[in-house]
């Protein structure tokens, strides 16, 4: 490999607590890698698996959802029916012959900047371990134009 | 404003968006869509058909059948110039008729080789409107379950591993052979996945379902009809064909507000309660993630939804809405908060194929696509 591998790693972060904890991170002046990019939504039940699916699709190589831990939800239940649509989409994505590792579902508190940066730094360690995403070759076959042939 | 009718909400808020005034055609432009007058749109006293398939299993061909007696009134304003499960014709007949010749093109069934793919090319060529008729076309549909596989696995299961398979000289199907005489013989190339239509050409009207039922194939008349005899326009590029709410919207099964299930099963594993909701009941029906249109035909006689529909019109998966769904209904009697994250994933392996079944008709056209081989999992 001539390039060094850069990976693409998107975290979706609940408002309110992983945002924050994120925010904590950053303002302790934590170290994280930079190979990350944060879509804060306002509960991690907001995240749709077809989000996480479209973030594959679109060449990402690793997908975290970040949210309040359980029993610490600001709408009360939003992180209980993340919890069970991520372990159900999961087996969904192994089935789509993705390695498992390049979902993560992690519980960060607001007050857990620590662990935000524990948790995507190694989340990202992991991503250059496994290499690029199979999906990336895919997609740029699917983004062909209509007039050219079909190969393979 | 011109009246754009109820069925078509999406229509209706497409044409405002674009200013559409007056009785518009639209015409299609290589750059998108252009509304004309009626006054302005070329066109003979009778409209032209052409009826192609590609990767499909004709039921497709059957449900133009299906028009019954409403075929004859159909054929009192138009031609079928094609259509070789009805007509004596060749495919160099389609080929030779001036591009943009025929009115509406119908084609259905997936494009799974070479040889679909010229073909639906030459139909976009000839056709002025190209429809996506049936699932498949839509979607992918059956065919576009290859995507779970590939090709090298399917043609070495098929040509070498099966047990009736006598293969010594391990023969397998190739794209051009000549023989002892000297003349060249050709195959189409079978392609590594199976693709939409519109994943190859552009595609103008999408009708859904396997295959499109009796009431669709009115809705289609009927527009095609009032195109030609009163100057209605016809809903704008893109429009799928059906309703644009839920299948549960039309079934006729009895729910209760809430639903919350203890544990799936199959349907030879109960008794049925025949006035009941599927999912109620426990058993997998796809009705709230799939598109309405087709009257629920199926929940009506005990089959669950399957999915054939599509999604609707607000998502983009179809899979990924019905997944949210079914790990929400599942019940959960102790503390959820108690739970590990494993416990949760062994209560949903009680999926057990959640990619056959959420994406039956419609794998081609998820998000992903197709499976990959990815780095293995130690």
């Amino acid at each position: 490999m001539s390039e060094p591998f850069i990976p693409k790693i998107i975290v979706f972060c609940c408002n309110w607590c992983a945002y924050a904890g994120a925010d904590l991170a950053g303002v302790s002046r934590l170290q994280i890698k930079p190979h990350f990019r944060i879509i804060r939504t306002l509960c991690s039940a907001r995240v749709d698996p077809e989000f996480i699916m479209y973030a594959f699709r679109k060449g990402a190589d690793g997908v975290m959802v970040a949210g309040c831990h359980p029993g610490d939800c600001h709408y009360i239940g939003g992180n209980y029916r993340t919890r069970r649509r991520m372990a159900l989409l999961k087996s969904m994505l192994k089935q789509f012959g993705l390695n498992t590792d390049r979902f993560r579902l992690e519980w960060v508190s607001a007050s857990e900047g620590e662990k935000f940066a524990r948790v995507v730094n190694d989340f990202i360690d992991r991503i250059v371990e496994l290499g690029p995403s199979p999906f990336g070759k895919i997609n740029n076959r699917d983004r062909r134009r209509k007039d050219e042939p079909i190969s393979g | 404003m011109p009246p754009v009718t109820g069925v078509y909400p999406d229509a209706a808020g497409d044409a405002m968006e674009n200013g559409m005034t007056g009785s518009g055609y639209f015409r299609i432009t290589p750059g998108g869509r252009d509304y004309i007058y009626r006054e302005e749109y070329d066109m003979a006293e009778k409209i032209t058909i052409a009826l192609k398939r590609g990767a499909s299993c004709v039921g497709c061909d059957i449900a133009v059948v299906n028009f019954n007696e409403h075929l004859f009134t159909l054929l009192t304003y138009a031609d079928i110039v094609f259509a070789p499960t009805l007509l004596d014709v060749k495919y160099e007949d389609l080929k030779n008729l001036p591009d943009g010749s025929v009115t509406i093109g119908f084609y259905h069934g997936a494009v799974r080789n070479s040889d679909n793919e010229e073909m639906a090319k030459v139909m976009r060529d000839k056709c002025r409107f190209l429809i996506a008729y049936g699932a498949c076309a839509h979607m992918g549909g059956i065919p576009g379950l290859a995507n779970a596989t590939t090709r090298k696995k399917i043609l070495e299961q098929v040509y070498k591993k099966t047990v009736s398979t006598v293969n010594p000289e391990g023969t397998m199907p190739m794209e051009t052979y000549t023989d002892e005489a000297g003349h060249d013989l050709t195959l189409p190339a079978f392609y590594d996945r199976v693709f939409a239509l519109d994943d190859v050409v552009d595609v103008d009207y999408y009708v859904p379902a396997c295959p499109p039922t009796h009431d669709i194939n009115m809705q289609i008349l009927s527009l095609v009809r009032e195109f030609v005899e009163k100057g209605k326009p016809l809903p704008p590029k893109g429009s799928v064909i059906a309703s644009v709410k839920t299948l549960c919207d039309e079934c006729g099964r009895t729910r209760s507000r809430t639903i919350s299930v203890a544990r799936f099963r199959r349907l030879q594993d109960l008794k049925l309660d025949e006035d009941k909701c599927f999912l109620e009941q426990g058993i997998v029906c796809l009705g709230p993630a799939t598109r309405a249109g087709c009257g629920a035909p199926c929940t009506a006689v005990n089959v669950p939804c399957r999915g054939c529909m599509g999604p609707t019109s607000g998502v983009m998966e179809q899979g990924a809405s019905m997944l949210s769904a079914i790990a929400s209904i599942i019940s959960i009697s102790d503390d959820e908060d108690k739970l590990s994250e494993e416990q949760i994933e062994r209560l949903m392996d009680q999926i057990i194929d959640p990619l056959g079944c959420f994406y039956r008709f419609s794998l081609p056209k998820s998000q992903l696509g197709r499976v990959v081989e990815d780095v293995k999992e130690e």
